[in-house]
């Protein structure tokens, strides 16, 4: 009874998994297939691995998108870790509305926001890379907020004013007392933001302009015509070295806690 | 206002210049009639038969896929708390890593597995059921939303689940509760904040989304979103596209007070 039930609940979660994993091998598939059809198998190949970087207008839109990605995530996570730091020290009623007002971005309908600064934007200047990085910016710094304040929050504050009335200057402080306490919520939220921004289309939809595309933006302009194979083979790629990533970041502490293990061993062996 | 508070100044002035700002361009798009003249017209424009169609079959379809997110998702997190799994977040990360594979790429890989002679057919016609004709319906749409916005309902029930204490459920055992009335009357109730949480985060762009039904309702199925994208691309009326955003928004923003209406006050999270 009790074994039967375990069961079900495993079988439950692989059905989960498989369930959001399903269409990415559907990609990897095509990612082999020497057919420019999508529904054709026509054997294998890695013809589409070659011609991927040899493709200028790929190369391009996978520039964009890395360097919008982590460049808005960056620029989100400085403002965003002050303004978390900032948002703690306010009284109750500034409190509630800055960060009410400030996650709109992150509530509101995505084409709402890409709508808004599209019309903002164009008022001012010509829509293209900068104004795609700033829309990426504004939708990111939320959830840089939403993953530090709360670990800032549990932090003892005394300790930041105790350094400050030793004599640390208010940087130093920052630094040295704040920064260490909060980081592995800071490199989540910079990683929640890069991953918004790489998985964003509606918003770049709107705010790009004419002339650029992101990954996103140059597969739904294919749609219609067909997509060019290359581009499973590019998503391909990126899913596996962030999968690769992922699992180095986990496993490495470990791995590394058993280095440390073994040395103290050794060493403790030797004397 | 203190001193530590002032670190939120780039934040608030990045909220005015590209949150603020924007929307009330929007509202001024939405007011105006090209001519220079005031008018209601492309607000109230959401009650023209067509709109209000296409709104309504949006809502019908955000409904249903917002609730077939959280039936998927809540057992997904007692079954991830019963076997103790993924407390180092890994179940955040399975989640996520979907999210780097283009968006654009996953859904139209639905649209392959959806098809006629695609893989779900040929699944159902081994076991020798009828095939179905899922593909450019409302049903395929439903389908990749709830595949695309599941996460965002997952992790905060899962992290409201994994919350609870074991006390608390073990006392209300003890005191001869049977475990349905755990989980209507303990379990739930202390979830809440986790369930409207994820409410929001799928019910929001599943109201609004358009590209999704674009690729998979194959230009047959019209929801709000696609007609305000098209008053942007192809019909280029700016006016009635803001009109109709500045009604959405008003929507979204009664049915977020229908749902949200008890947590006053209460911290939202997502993660």
């Amino acid at each position: 009874m009790v074994r039967s039930k375990n069961f079900f609940m495993k079988f439950y979660l692989a059905l989960i998994i498989a369930f959001l994993y399903i269409p990415i091998a559907v990609l990897v598939v095509l990612s082999f297939n020497d057919s420019r059809s999508r529904v054709v198998w026509g054997g294998f190949t890695l013809e589409w691995y070659k011609t991927l970087f040899h493709n200028s207008d790929v190369v391009a839109a996978l520039q964009n998108t890395l360097t919008i990605g982590f460049g808005s995530a960056l620029i989100a996570t400085v403002i965003g870790v002050l303004a978390a730091v900032g948002i703690d020290a306010m009284k109750k009623r500034s409190y509630s509305l800055t960060l009410g007002v400030g996650n709109i971005p992150m509530l509101n309908a995505d084409i709402v926001t890409g709508i808004a600064l599209m019309l903002w934007f164009s008022r001012f200047t010509n829509l293209g890379y900068v104004s795609i990085l700033l829309a990426h910016v504004t939708f990111n710094i939320p959830y840089v907020i939403l993953s530090v304040l709360p670990k800032l929050q549990q932090m003892d504050m005394s300790v930041y004013e105790a350094a400050r009335d030793l004599g640390a200057s208010s940087v130093k402080a920052f630094t040295r007392v704040i920064l260490p306490n909060i980081f592995p919520a800071v490199v989540s939220g910079f990683f929640m933001a890069v991953t918004m921004s790489m998985d964003d289309f509606v918003v770049t939809y709107f705010t790009k302009g004419a002339g650029i595309n992101t990954l996103s933006t140059m597969i739904y302009g294919e749609l219609k015509r067909g997509i060019k194979p290359e581009m499973y083979a590019l998503s391909t790629l990126i899913f596996a070295v962030v999968l690769i990533v992922l699992l180095l970041v986990n496993y490495m502490p470990r791995i590394r806690q058993k280095q440390i293990q073994r040395k103290l061993q050794n060493r403790k062996a030797a004397s | 206002m203190n001193k530590r508070s002032l670190l939120a100044g780039p934040y608030i002035v990045w909220i005015i210049g590209f949150t603020v700002l924007p929307l009330l361009m929007i509202i001024f798009y939405a007011l105006g009639d090209g001519r220079g003249e005031m008018t209601m017209s492309n607000i109230l424009a959401i009650f023209e038969p067509v709109h209000l169609k296409a709104l309504l079959l949006a809502l019908w379809l955000a409904i249903l896929c917002t609730g077939i997110c959280l039936v998927l998702a809540y057992p997904l997190a007692l079954i991830l708390r019963k076997l103790n799994i993924g407390k180092q977040g890994m179940m955040a990360i399975i989640v996520i890593l979907p999210m780097w594979v283009n968006f654009i790429l996953r859904i139209m890989a639905w649209q392959l597995l959806l098809s006629r002679n695609g893989l779900i057919n040929g699944a159902l016609g081994a076991i020798g059921l009828p095939g179905q004709d899922l593909a450019n319906s409302s049903m395929a749409i439903v389908i990749g939303m709830v595949y695309d916005y599941l996460p965002f309902m997952i992790l905060p029930v899962y992290n409201a689940v994994t919350d609870l204490k074991d006390d608390v459920i073990e006392a209300a055992r003890d005191l001869g509760a049977p475990p349905k009335a755990v989980l209507t009357r303990i379990m739930i109730p202390l979830t809440k904040p986790g369930i409207i949480s994820g409410i929001t985060m799928v019910f929001v762009p599943s109201l609004t989304a358009f590209a999704i039904p674009d690729i998979l309702g194959g230009g047959k199925v019209m929801l709000i979103g696609n007609i305000i994208e098209q008053e942007f691309s192809t019909s280029m009326n700016w006016h009635l596209g803001s009109g109709l955003s500045i009604a959405l928004m008003i929507f979204v923003l009664i049915s977020m007070i229908f749902t949200s209406n008890e947590e006053e006050g209460k911290e939202r999270r997502a993660w």
